[in-house]
């Protein structure tokens, strides 16, 4: 029988057009044995929500460089809170300045990587939060 | 109110976790089938193969616009399955990326899918999605495989209308004659028919169903192949054969140029099959291929759960070391489950 996999969504809200962190974390997350959803560029708050939820993805992996991640996240996390997907964990990636990092954090956002992040410790970070969340 | 039922009320979020728990065949997944099932048998499960980066997903696409369209507004599910890696067990599935348009149609719901291991083009539960689907009220499954080649066939088995995508500049007409893919077309697409090579392309599809069909195309006498074939198809329904010639399409999926007349012929297909029967016959065929497979696994799964883990072991050695074959050791241990079996049962 099938085992379980992780499922994850890789998605890039708002309009910046670089999209090679996304395509780099996601090769990284299915050479550590994920199932990955990748959606690409210009993603509106409303298309990840529901990819995610035709999906039933686990984790919901966000790459933002534009500057624009006080407006967007407030933004997906209200869809996911209105379409009944709270079980779904964000993580966000990209150029999050150091004093917005917290504000992300309570606004629902699980984990926020910046430049320079070893790919396996996102791996690790998944991996940990994925079991802890389905021991619930 | 149970996930099912809300399933069956339309629920997206119900449905989604639902083929979750079919994908990873635990008990509610198998509890969740087992109830729908009296449900399905309705929709037209339409399937789309070909080479990878031949556009197949956004043909799916821009066929799944098209069918929204029709009378009615029918509900149309995507399944899309992309290989899983067979070193990690990981994959990226990256067909939505090229039908983003249809994420805002509450009438579309796309499930990506992983091969996980198997190697006919689509995963061992694809055909479990496809029910789920059905139950749940859609009208028209499109199921997309991972880029195909030449002999990941097993859609055939699965949908009533199989669409085979082909691009120009693939091969010439000596891979157009070979068995395998194009040989399980109901429809043959050439996309990117704005590349140079599409009419050569559609020539030698051409001239493979002309072999194909010979018989048929000697007795129609005037009766031309490839496009034309459509507008002959009530004739050919009332012959005794009544068969299906497959009509060749040129698309430009990117744009859609094309894809009306795609939608037609898919229409025409299922006329097709009601008319001569060959829908009950498919379906029949399907069935009976699933209870194989079934039979097949929970053979397998008890040998297993009945051989002893040493008896095995020593004849995967003596095969190691080459004093028996692999068919004897698999006929010792075979026979050494049946004698235990047989002594059971006059106990």
């Amino acid at each position: 029988m099938s085992e379980q996999k992780i499922r994850v969504l890789i998605a890039k809200p708002g309009l910046d057009g670089h999209d090679r962190g996304a395509k780099v974390i996601a090769r990284a997350l299915r050479d550590d044995g994920m199932e990955v959803i990748y959606t690409g560029l210009r993603q509106t708050p409303e298309m990840i929500s529901e990819a995610a939820l035709q999906e039933d993805v686990n984790v919901i992996g966000l790459s933002i460089l534009s500057g624009a991640h006080n407006a967007l996240i407030p933004q997906v996390m209200k869809k996911l809170q209105e379409n009944g997907q709270q079980n779904v964990l964000v993580f966000l990636g990209g150029i999050i300045p150091e004093d917005d990092i917290q504000d992300m954090l309570n606004q629902g956002v699980y984990k926020v990587y910046g430049p320079g992040t070893d790919t396996r410790q996102v791996c690790k970070d998944i991996r940990e939060a994925v079991l802890a969340k389905l021991a619930e | 109110m149970s996930e099912i039922e809300k399933l069956r009320k339309g629920s997206r979020i119900a449905l989604s976790r639902v083929l979750s728990q079919v994908e990873n065949g635990t008990e509610t997944g198998k509890l969740a089938l087992n109830e729908l099932f009296p449900f399905t048998g309705k929709a037209h499960k339409i399937g789309i193969t070909g080479p990878p980066g031949s556009g197949k997903s956004t043909l799916v696409n821009a066929l799944a616009h098209k069918l929204r369209k029709l009378e009615g507004e029918p509900r149309v599910a995507i399944i899309a399955v992309d290989p899983t890696s067979p070193f990690t067990g990981g994959a990226i599935l990256g067909d939505r990326v090229r039908m983003l348009d249809l994420q805002s149609d509450p009438g579309i719901f796309i499930r990506s899918m992983a091969s996980r291991g198997a190697l006919g083009g689509l995963s061992s539960q694809t055909e479990a999605f496809s029910q789920v689907f059905d139950a749940a009220g859609y009208e028209y499954v499109l199921i997309e495989t991972v880029g195909a080649g030449q002999s990941e066939v097993d859609i055939v088995n699965l949908a009533h209308t199989t669409v085979v995508v082909d691009v120009p500049g693939l091969g010439d007409d000596i891979q157009s004659i070979k068995a395998g893919i194009l040989e399980i077309a109901d429809i043959l697409v050439v996309n990117k028919a704005d590349l140079p090579g599409a009419d050569l392309s559609v020539r030698y599809l051409k001239t493979m169903i002309e072999m194909g069909y010979r018989p048929l195309a000697s007795s129609a006498g005037k009766h031309r192949l490839g496009e034309t074939t459509a507008n002959n198809l009530s004739s050919t329904v009332e012959d005794s054969e009544s068969l299906w010639l497959p009509p060749i399409i040129k698309t430009i999926a990117r744009d859609a140029t094309g894809v009306d007349e795609l939608v037609e012929e898919v229409l025409k297909h299922k006329n097709y099959l009601i008319q001569t029967g060959k829908w009950q016959s498919k379906e029949i065929l399907t069935l009976r291929e699933l209870v194989r497979k079934q039979i097949a696994s929970n053979l397998i799964q008890n040998f297993y759960d009945q051989v002893p883990e040493d008896l095995l072991e020593e004849q995967i050695k003596l095969v190691v070391e080459r004093n028996i074959t692999p068919a004897a050791a698999a006929e010792i241990l075979l026979a050494y489950n049946q004698k235990r079996n047989n002594s059971h049962l006059s106990e």
